[in-house]
C-alpha cells in the first residue's frame, strides 16, 4: 500500500476487490458457512486472538448483511468483529491467510509492533550472566537466593522464612503516588460554596436557608509506573522486585482510593512486557506464575534505551507516564548504546512528574554509577535510591509517596 | 436517514462530505449502521478518528452529539441531572400561589422539564443522531462499566421517570488513544477498527480534497515528504492532520511548490518535538523531493 502511485480517485489500498469475481472465498464448496466460521474462530483462538463465542456471533451477523462471496468483505467483517486490539491484527492476518489461503488482503500494519510474547524461553546462564559475574566477583544477594528462583519457580516449596518475608513485604509497602490536585471537587469543611449541595440542603429544609456547604479540590495519588529489569545481571533481585511490585499493586488502599490511577508494571530486558494484568491475581504465587508464563525474556540481556523508547512510544507518551511517578528498578547495565538511553531518559523526564531509579547495586561499598547506562541515565533522574533490601524498598515506597530522597 | 444498502453506498456518502475511506473503514461504518453496533476506533493521533464521527453525522444528515471523556467523569455529567435551582423556584412559586396539594407538587418536581439532559441521554432522545464518545481511555473504569450498560441496551433508567429507550439507536463512535487498555467487556460490544496511516495515493487524495486551493504539485510534494518523515524513527510521526496543516501553511506563504529550504523553515507545522525537527533537518529532503519528480 505504501507509496502506491495511482490515480487520485480516493481509492487507496487494494482498490475494488469486491465484485471482481475470481477472488472468492469458499466458492464451489457447499460447506455450511457457520461451520467454516467456527473453524476459523478456533484457529484464531489457537493463535492467541480472543475470538469468544459472542464475537463469533457478531461475525456471523456481519456476514449476513455483507457479501460472503467477496474476500475483502469476509476479511474486514472478521477483523472488525473478532479482533480487540492492535496486537490481534497481525495474528488475524496470519490466520486469515492460512485458513482462507491466497494473498493477504492488506499489508500488515506498518506500525504494528512484533507480537509481544514468544514461546521460546531463553536458556539460563548465557552471555549476560557471565557479564554479571565479571562485573563483580562476589554477588551479594540480599533479598532472594541467588539460585534460580525465577527459573524454577516452584512456589509450593517456598521456605517458611520466604513466606514470612513475603508477608512483611506486603504489609510494609503501599506504593501510593505523590498526591496531586484533581479537577474534581469534593465536599470539604472550607473552600468555595458548593451550590449543588447547598441547594439540596435548602430543599430538604423546605426552602429555608440552612447552612452553606463547601467544596474543595480533591487530592489524588499520582499513577505509579514500575519498570522492572529482569535481565541476567539483575537475576538475584528480579524475583524480589517483582514481588515488591505485586505488593505495591495490592497494598492496602492501593486499589480503593486510587482506583483508576492504578500502578502499572512492566518488565524490561530484551523485550518490553506489560505485566499489570498478570500481577492482578491477589495471590502472589499465582500472580508470579502467570507473570513467569508471560515474560519471554527472563535472564537475557538488557537494552534499556530501546525498551524505554518502546515504553514511551507505545504507552508513556499516550498518557501513562504523563504526570506519573516512574520508577526504574535496574542496575543500569546497558548492552545497547548509552546515548540512546540518555535521550530516552530525557524524554521520560519531561513527561513524568518524577523519575526514580532504584539500583540494587548502589548499596555496595565502593559503588559509583560508572556503568555506561547508569551514567547516561543519571542526569535525568530525580531520585537515585538503593533497592537491595526490604528496608531499601520501604524507603523507595516513601520516596514514591513524595518524601525527599 | 434511510437504511444503507452496502459498504459502497457508505463510502460514496462519506466521500461526498470530504472524508475519504478505504475498504475496511467502509465495511466498518456499514456494519455499525446496519447492525447498530458501536464502532471502537483506535490509532495514532491525527489519523482521523474523531473526524470520522463528524463525517458520519454529515453523511447521515444527523446531528453529532459529542461526549469528551476525562478523568472523573460521572453519570451526572454524561447522562442527566436534575435542575435543583429550578425545582426550588417551582416550589417557592407554588407556595406563593397557595398550592397545598403536596402529592401533586412532589410529582411536578420530578417532571421532564426539570431534567437537564447531558450528551448520552440527548443522543438517545435525538433520532437519528451520531454519538461520539471521545477518548474513552481517559475516563475511569467505573464509567466504562456504565457505558457498557447503555451501549448494549440503548436504554437509560431514570428512577423518577422510568426507562427511556431509543426507538432508533444512535450511531456510536468511540475513540481511544490507548493511554490505558479499555476493558474487554466494552470492546466485545463494539466493532474494532485500527486506523493506520494512509498510503501515498490516499493521503494525497485527502489533502487534495481538504485543500482544493493548494496546487497539485505542492500537495504531492508535501505528501511525499510526510510519508518519508513517517518512515523515519520519530518521537511523534506526523498524522494526516499534520500533513494538511503543513500544506496549508505552505499555501499561506504563497508557495506553489516546495524546496528543501522552505520545507525546513515550515517544519514546525508537522513536527512538534525538537528531536524530531533535528532529525528531519539531518535528512536529505531535496533527495526525497527529487525522487518524487522521477
Amino acid at each position: 500500500m505504501n507509496g502506491r502511485d495511482g490515480s487520485h480517485g480516493g481509492d487507496g489500498r487494494d482498490g475494488r476487490s469486491r465484485g471482481e469475481g475470481g477472488d472468492e472465498v469458499g466458492q464451489g464448496r457447499s460447506v455450511d458457512a457457520s461451520a467454516v466460521v467456527v473453524g476459523f474462530a478456533r484457529a484464531l483462538r489457537a493463535a492467541g486472538v480472543d475470538a469468544s463465542p459472542d464475537r463469533v456471533q457478531a461475525f456471523l451477523g456481519a456476514l449476513d448483511v455483507l457479501d460472503p462471496g467477496a474476500r475483502s468483505d469476509v476479511y474486514w467483517a472478521g477483523r472488525l468483529t473478532l479482533c480487540g486490539s492492535q496486537d490481534d491484527l497481525e495474528r488475524y492476518e496470519r490466520v486469515f491467510a492460512a485458513y482462507f489461503g491466497g494473498r493477504p488482503c492488506v499489508a500488515p500494519a506498518r506500525s504494528a509492533p512484533p507480537p509481544r510474547t514468544r514461546t521460546v524461553l531463553r536458556g539460563a546462564g548465557t552471555v549476560p550472566r557471565a557479564a554479571a559475574r565479571s562485573e563483580d566477583a562476589v554477588p551479594v544477594a540480599v533479598l532472594a537466593d541467588s539460585t534460580d528462583v525465577l527459573r524454577h519457580r516452584d512456589f509450593a516449596e517456598l521456605t517458611a522464612a520466604e513466606r514470612d518475608q513475603l508477608r512483611r513485604l506486603r504489609a510494609a509497602f503501599t506504593l501510593r503516588g505523590e498526591a496531586r490536585r484533581t479537577a474534581r471537587r469534593h465536599p470539604a469543611r472550607r473552600g468555595a460554596v458548593d451550590p449543588r449541595r447547598t441547594v439540596r440542603e435548602l430543599l430538604r429544609g423546605g426552602g429555608e436557608p440552612v447552612r452553606l456547604r463547601h467544596r474543595a479540590r480533591a487530592d489524588r495519588p499520582r499513577r505509579v509506573v514500575l519498570l522492572v529489569d529482569v535481565s541476567g545481571s539483575m537475576g538475584p533481585y528480579a524475583d524480589a522486585l517483582l514481588r515488591f511490585a505485586h505488593a505495591a499493586l495490592h497494598g492496602p488502599r492501593a486499589g480503593g482510593a486510587a482506583r483508576g490511577t492504578r500502578t502499572e508494571v512492566f518488565t524490561i530486558g530484551t523485550r518490553l512486557t506489560r505485566v499489570t494484568r498478570e500481577l492482578a491475581h491477589r495471590d502472589p504465587d499465582t500472580a508470579m506464575a502467570a507473570l513467569a508464563a508471560a515474560v519471554p525474556d527472563w535472564r537475557g540481556g538488557t537494552r534499556l534505551g530501546e525498551m524505554l523508547r518502546g515504553f514511551l512510544d507505545r504507552w508513556g507518551r499516550r498518557g501513562m507516564a504523563r504526570g506519573a511517578v516512574v520508577v526504574v528498578l535496574s542496575d543500569g547495565w546497558e548492552r545497547g548504546d548509552p546515548a540512546l538511553l540518555a535521550e530516552q531518559m530525557r524524554r521520560l523526564h519531561r513527561l513524568a512528574h518524577r523519575v526514580i531509579w532504584a539500583n540494587p547495586r548502589k548499596a555496595r561499598p565502593g559503588y559509583a554509577p560508572l556503568a555506561g547506562g547508569m551514567a547516561a541515565a543519571l542526569p535525568s533522574v530525580d531520585a537515585f535510591v538503593e533497592g537491595h533490601s526490604p528496608a531499601a524498598l520501604e524507603r523507595l515506597a516513601a520516596v514514591v509517596r513524595g518524601a525527599d530522597s | 436517514m434511510h437504511e444503507v444498502s452496502g459498504p459502497a453506498e457508505v463510502r460514496a456518502r462519506l466521500e461526498k462530505t470530504g472524508y475519504l475511506v478505504d475498504d475496511g473503514l467502509a465495511v466498518a461504518c456499514f456494519l455499525a449502521l446496519r447492525l447498530h453496533r458501536p464502532l471502537f476506533c483506535e490509532g495514532d493521533a491525527g489519523v482521523g478518528k474523531t473526524a470520522l464521527a463528524s463525517a458520519l453525522a454529515e453523511a447521515m444528515d444527523a446531528p453529532l452529539i459529542r461526549l469528551q471523556c476525562y478523568e472523573g467523569i460521572d453519570a451526572s455529567q454524561a447522562l442527566y441531572d436534575w435542575d435543583f435551582p429550578r425545582q426550588l423556584l417551582h416550589l417557592r412559586a407554588a407556595e406563593a400561589a397557595g398550592v397545598t396539594d403536596a402529592d401533586r407538587l412532589e410529582g411536578e418536581l420530578y417532571d421532564r422539564r426539570f431534567l437537564v439532559t447531558r450528551p448520552l441521554l440527548r443522543a438517545l432522545e435525538t433520532q437519528p443522531s451520531v454519538l461520539l464518545v471521545d477518548e474513552i481511555d481517559r475516563a475511569d473504569d467505573e464509567f466504562e462499566a456504565f457505558l457498557l450498560e447503555l451501549l448494549s441496551e440503548y436504554t437509560i433508567t431514570i428512577p423518577e421517570l422510568g426507562t427511556l429507550r431509543a426507538q432508533v439507536p444512535p450511531v456510536v463512535v468511540l475513540t481511544s488513544n490507548r493511554t490505558r487498555e479499555v476493558h474487554d467487556a466494552l470492546k466485545r460490544r463494539c466493532l474494532y477498527h485500527w486506523f493506520d496511516h494512509p498510503g501515498f495515493a490516499r493521503e494525497l487524495a485527502i489533502v487534495r480534497r481538504r485543500l482544493p486551493q493548494v496546487t497539485e504539485r505542492l500537495a504531492e510534494q508535501v505528501t511525499a515528504l510526510a510519508q518519508a518523515l513517517r518512515a523515519e524513527d520519530l518521537v511523534k510521526p506526523p498524522g494526516v492532520a499534520e500533513t494538511i496543516d503543513w500544506a496549508q501553511a505552505l499555501d499561506a506563504l504563497g508557495a506553489s511548490e516546495v524546496d528543501a529550504e522552505l520545507a525546513v523553515a515550515t517544519l514546525g507545522s508537522v513536527l512538534k518535538y525538537r528531536e524530531d525537527a533535528e532529525r528531519a533537518r539531518g535528512l536529505d529532503l531535496s533527495a526525497i523531493l527529487a525522487a518524487r519528480e522521477t
